[in-house]
């Protein structure tokens, strides 16, 4: 897999902006989908409401975790699925291998799942000789470039049609050049075909889990999750422990605002309940924690895991949309990635609730209302405290260099901060100072407000 | 009514011009306005790069400053939004009265005045930068990503200027960029952002931009100069103050 680890957020994302073209276009590629998610919100009156009710239905499912996934897996069982519970990736990774080892089973298809890619299950398996294809076809073209995804919805958003059509003609032999989204898809169609007829085993990701019943739905537009389903002998899905919702009838608020959040869809082609194995069939669930119960425990982070994975703060990210997925070095990115990952690796991802204006747009199309802006600027508080501050590009010598010009101390500071700009100009006018690299400082008047004000006002005032 | 006047540390340093024009119209309006010498910073700066536990001596002084008042104007809405957000102190009860009668100036024109009618006059092209803070956090106008009823504060103002054309952007409420730190630890996007922000002013035939923070004026305003644009910015007190 390409490593960006190295890196943090900012220099990633300088790298991203050096093609103005490029950025350009993935800007607007996504402000496109916002628009579209606009105009299918803006269809439904009672969409504030609906909000409402999904992000309440998630307070009673995270604050009764326990009792709903005792509920989901004594449902499981009554329906003839075997059940797993893993604590961590490790777990999980080793789970799916063990299933598929029992079976003989050497090749697995695997439609999206986030759960799967932050477990890096993938190298896991190939490691351990077991071949595994991706079906989404985003993710599909994402592992053909041997890159992990920028986007949860739109694995390969940060690509044109034009890279696309290369990896195509190097790794598929079409023709060079080829770059017509219709006849690439066709080509991938018809390669993915023949890998889910000949696959035994299909494992997919989980968009809701219904304690009630021990369903749980998968949401596509590609049929891709059906289709390896369907023809697999063993099936297996891994799902977070957070994916819970408590009644079926709960899927008339959630379905109704995941497609249109994520693409301004009224819904997703295909929403799949899945429920009992076929005869002849098996059925496998793992349940993951990784690190979400620790989330749990935070209380000013828990509801970050109410999270439906819809992509919308993504999308309407002014930061996310200039900067590029794989600047987030994490396999959710964009706002909601930089609020979950602090909590996977503290350190590692310390520059993450930085990478935000905390404009707050983010928790305005939260299809859940995740207070995401005010959960960055509490991760902040929390990073610095625990001593990871200097991880965030010398955040502290170069908020300095910002703050010299903002007084801590009127009456001395101040003057000094003035003083500075007018007398010494390579203070502020030099490489340096990452202020004037691209932009020119604002020029110091001769006079202050609070001079001019003492000088003319507070005499007047006397008089 | 008595009102204290909260200008920001960097307005006081760098636009005094709209400080003046904040304090010259509150007095065309008949407002009893003061200036607390000695007032520092609201501790944001600190307090949006993590060390919100450096800030209870900004919001000590802040108080101090400001607990005489029946109001507190400013014309800044991040700062407002700050003070009102995250300011605290041991004693609580005068710590949630500043935040209770703390209003950002267009606000306080519009809510508090009841504004509706100035004498203002200024004939030229004008874009609505929204600050975040000011659009999101203190809701000066309606939000492009909720289904909800429109309305616009800064707007109502505007359109009681003679000669003012309002600008219409092909992205209503889009960040700047500015951010705090941000523009210096996140230089790159905050600069993109903000040429991006600037393009849509420009392309859509504004000759200024305004909004109710010059954070994000000064930022603009940076992009802005080094480009050579003719385009300028000005503080929205400014306007509504323009004879």
């Amino acid at each position: 897999m390409k490593q960006s680890q190295h890196k943090d957020h900012a220099a990633l994302a300088q790298d991203f902006i050096k093609d103005d073209e490029h950025v350009n276009w993935h800007d607007g590629a996504l402000w496109y989908i916002r628009e579209k998610r606009d105009i299918a919100s803006k269809q439904i009156p009672e969409w504030e409401a609906l909000r409402e009710a999904a992000s309440q239905i998630k307070s009673n499912v995270i604050s009764n975790l326990h009792e709903y996934l005792l509920q989901f897996e004594a449902n499981l069982l009554n329906n003839g699925v075997k059940v797993y519970w893993a604590a961590d990736a490790e777990e999980h990774n080793a789970i799916v291998y063990s299933i598929l080892k029992a079976k003989d089973i050497r090749q697995m298809v695997k439609s999206k799942s986030m759960l799967t890619e932050e477990c890096h299950l993938n190298e896991y398996l190939i490691e351990r000789g077991i071949d595994v294809i991706n079906s989404d076809l985003g993710e599909y073209i994402q592992q053909i470039d041997n890159e992990p995804p920028s986007h949860i919805v739109l694995p390969c958003i940060h690509k044109r049609k034009e890279e696309i059509g290369e990896l195509f003609h190097e790794h598929l032999g079409t023709e060079k050049g080829l770059s017509d989204p219709t006849l690439l898809t066709r080509v991938a169609r018809k390669h993915l075909r023949n890998i889910f007829i000949t696959r035994r085993a299909a494992l997919t990701g989980v968009n809701f889990a219904v304690a009630e019943t021990g369903e749980y739905v998968v949401c596509t537009n590609e049929g891709n999750a059906d289709m390896g389903a369907h023809l697999s002998e063993v099936q297996i899905a891994s799902m977070g422990l957070e994916k819970i919702i408590p009644q079926k009838k709960h899927l008339a608020v959630f379905l109704r605002l995941l497609a249109r959040s994520a693409t301004g869809q009224p819904i997703t082609i295909y929403s799949s309940h899945y429920k009992k194995p076929r005869e002849g069939q098996e059925m496998h669930l793992i349940l993951v924690d990784a690190g979400r119960t620790r989330q749990l425990g935070r209380a000013d982070f828990r509801d970050s895991l109410k999270c439906i994975k819809c992509g919308a703060c993504m999308n309407t990210c002014p930061v996310y949309r200039k900067s590029g997925g794989l600047s987030y070095h994490n396999t959710i990115s964009g706002p909601i990635g930089a609020i979950l990952a602090p909590n996977l690796d503290m350190k590692k991802h310390a520059d993450l609730p930085f990478a935000s204006t905390l404009c707050g747009s983010c928790s305005n199309v939260c299809p859940v209302k995740i207070n995401i802006h005010e959960q960055l600027y509490k991760w902040r508080q929390v990073i610095v405290k625990e001593g990871y501050a200097a991880n965030t590009k010398a955040l502290g010598m170069k908020a300095m260099a910002w703050t010299l010009s903002s007084p801590g101390n009127f009456t001395t500071a101040g003057k000094t901060g003035r003083w500075f700009l007018q007398n010494i100009p390579f203070v502020v006018k030099n490489k340096f100072n990452p202020w004037y690299k691209q932009r020119d400082m604002p020029e110091g008047p001769k006079e202050s407000f609070a001079d001019w004000y003492a000088k003319n006002e507070e005499n007047n005032n006397k008089e | 009514m008595t009102v204290g006047l909260f200008i920001p540390c960097y307005v006081n340093q760098f636009y005094p011009g709209a400080a003046k024009a904040t304090l010259q119209l509150l007095k065309k309006l008949r407002v009893d306005v003061a200036y607390p010498p000695n007032q520092t910073c609201c501790g944001q700066p600190m307090a949006n790069a993590g060390f919100e536990h450096l800030t209870s001596g900004c919001n000590r002084l802040f108080i101090d400053h400001f607990s005489r008042f029946d109001y507190i104007v400013a014309p800044s809405a991040s700062c407002v939004l700050h003070v009102k957000d995250h300011l605290h102190d041991a004693n609580e009860e005068q710590a949630t009265a500043i935040r209770t009668k703390l209003y950002e100036l267009v606000e306080f024109l519009t809510d508090i005045l009841k504004v509706e009618k100035l004498e203002a006059v200024f004939p030229h092209r004008v874009g609505i930068h929204h600050s975040c803070h000011g659009l999101r956090g203190l809701h000066l106008a309606q939000m492009s990503e909720l289904n909800a009823p429109p309305f616009s504060k800064p707007q109502h103002l505007l359109h009681m200027v003679k000669g003012l054309e309002q600008v219409t952007l092909d992205r209503a409420d889009e960040c700047c960029g500015f951010g705090g730190s941000f523009c210096i630890t996140e230089e790159a996007v905050s600069v993109k952002m903000g040429k991006d922000r600037v393009t849509d002013h420009t392309k859509n035939g504004a000759e200024f931009i305004t909004s109710s923070d010059l954070s994000c004026l000064m930022h603009l305003e940076g992009i802005l100069h080094r480009n050579k644009s003719s385009v300028k910015i000005v503080h929205i007190a400014e306007i509504l103050n323009a004879t």
